[in-house]
């Protein structure tokens, strides 16, 4: 999976939680919940989001690493999804 | 045969449009049902049914506004009674659910019978009311042959009605602090190990089935009020009336602005994973504008939580009829003195606002320690 395959998941699973996201700009480096309302059940349907879509375990102790789009886009690229 | 009548879902509610039929005449129903789903002006709310029965016929249908106490079905039931619900404490005095669901209305989940409709919608339009949360059951189309255009849709949730969520909020909010003498604690919890403990726990499991912590101060709550009954039930007609249930209603904020605190039952009685699993449902649903009556009206204490905002500390504002109302602030790292050491420690502080009529600070000071005291021994959640 490229780098624009795994922001394009990212963004629909964000989507799928704040469907008022769909018209704005996220900042990339941005912690989302220092941007828009995101709270810890978001979180925490993001990251089932993202493990029922990718079919990857994400461990509780990764979760700091997710909390921005950068973030999310560098940890799933390091591993190395299939397309 | 048995009628099943419209609801009254607060005492300022005095008529109510039907949205959604979920059964359909021959259907069979058991006690606690929901069967369908009504819109007052504060939100959507389902209505579940008191006896078991079968549909005979829909006298309103969906569209279509009634009184409170209208006669919305025909069931036959097993016996003749009308069909009202049970009565109960909190049922006697219709208790004002405080802060209600809001312009939700138009952000209903989609209607099972939604999608088997005939109604034309352009694939723009469709892609539009997914991102804008409307429900294509509540748009008019006015495009070719009826059908829905991304302008109809846009105008769908235009039509949201963001005061009316505000005008709750202000006039619960103004009843409480002109009638509730409340008096305020606070304690800190040392939350360190416990969140220590949280995090091993959570290392085995999979996501799905992670606990947040918010799930412990629930626990925590309900298992401290058995001990302090006083602050757990309704003040009314001018006495306190305890509630056997611990219902913990959950200040939930929505995106669209407001907030709505429905009600986990019974929370003493459950284990962590249940309450986990029905409170990711209960939010989720709060967000979708989807609560039960039941959820709407029964509960008996809130709990509020800041979360992760990185704010220290919360008075909060009792949501009558109830009698206390338990504010958590965010797990901030603070120094603290541990063994005659200062050291570094993961800090919450809890307030308590209560109604003085109904409890003094003895009693409230009381609650306070026993929550820090289970939140320290998670192993008793």
């Amino acid at each position: 999976m490229n780098r624009d395959q795994i922001k394009s998941v990212v963004l629909s699973e964000l989507y799928s939680i704040a469907p008022e996201l769909e018209d704005e700009d996220i900042a990339t480096n941005t912690a989302f919940r220092d941007q828009f309302d995101f709270d810890s059940m978001d979180f925490l349907n993001f990251v089932i989001g993202l493990h029922e879509t990718l079919k990857i375990d994400i461990p509780e102790s990764d979760y700091p690493k997710l909390l921005s789009l950068s973030g999310c886009i560098a940890y799933l690229e390091s591993k190395d999804l299939p397309g | 045969m048995t009628e099943f009548l419209m609801p009254s879902l607060g005492a300022d509610m005095e008529a109510a449009t039907v949205v959604e039929w979920r059964v359909k005449p021959g259907d069979a129903v058991k006690r606690g049902d929901i069967v369908a789903a009504v819109e007052t002006d504060k939100g959507i709310i389902d209505i579940e049914v008191f006896e078991e029965g079968i549909l005979q016929q829909i006298l309103v249908p969906v569209g279509e506004k009634v009184s409170v106490g209208a006669v919305l079905a025909i069931f036959n039931g097993a016996d003749q009674k009308s069909s009202k619900p049970p009565a109960d404490p909190v049922e006697k005095e219709q208790p004002k659910p405080v802060l209600e669901p809001t312009q939700a209305d138009q952000n209903a989940v989609p209607t099972p019978t939604a999608e088997k409709s005939t109604q034309r919608i352009s694939p723009a339009a469709k892609k539009r009311a997914k991102a804008l949360s409307v429900d294509l059951a509540n748009v008019k189309g006015t495009g070719a042959q009826g059908a829905i255009t991304t302008a109809d849709v846009e105008q769908a949730a235009g039509n949201a009605k963001p005061d009316a969520m505000r005008q709750a909020i202000a006039s619960a909010m103004s009843r409480s602090k002109q009638e509730i003498p409340h008096y305020y604690l606070a304690t800190t919890v040392d939350m360190t190990d416990t969140l220590d403990w949280l995090a091993e726990k959570n290392a085995s499991l999979p996501v799905q089935a992670r606990r947040v912590y918010a799930v412990l101060l629930i626990k925590a709550v309900a298992l401290a009020l058995a001990e302090v009954p006083e602050l757990n039930g309704y003040w009314v007609d001018g006495q306190f009336e305890s509630s056997d249930q611990v219902n913990v209603g959950m200040a939930i904020s929505l995106r669209q602005g407001g907030l709505i605190a429905p009600a986990l039952h019974d929370v003493q009685g459950k284990t962590l994973d249940t309450l986990m699993a029905e409170f990711r449902d209960l939010v989720n649903r709060a967000r979708a504008g989807r609560v039960s009556r039941a959820e709407f009206t029964e509960a008996s204490v809130t709990v509020s939580s800041l979360g992760e905002q990185g704010v220290e500390m919360m008075y909060s504002i009792i949501h009558p009829p109830q009698v206390a109302i338990v504010s958590f602030g965010s797990v901030i790292e603070r120094p603290w003195c541990v063994d005659g050491a200062v050291v570094p420690r993961k800090l919450m502080n809890v307030s308590l606002a209560a109604d003085h009529r109904a409890s003094d600070g003895h009693r409230g000071a009381l609650f306070l320690n026993h929550v820090s005291q289970y939140l320290q021994q998670p192993e008793l959640l």
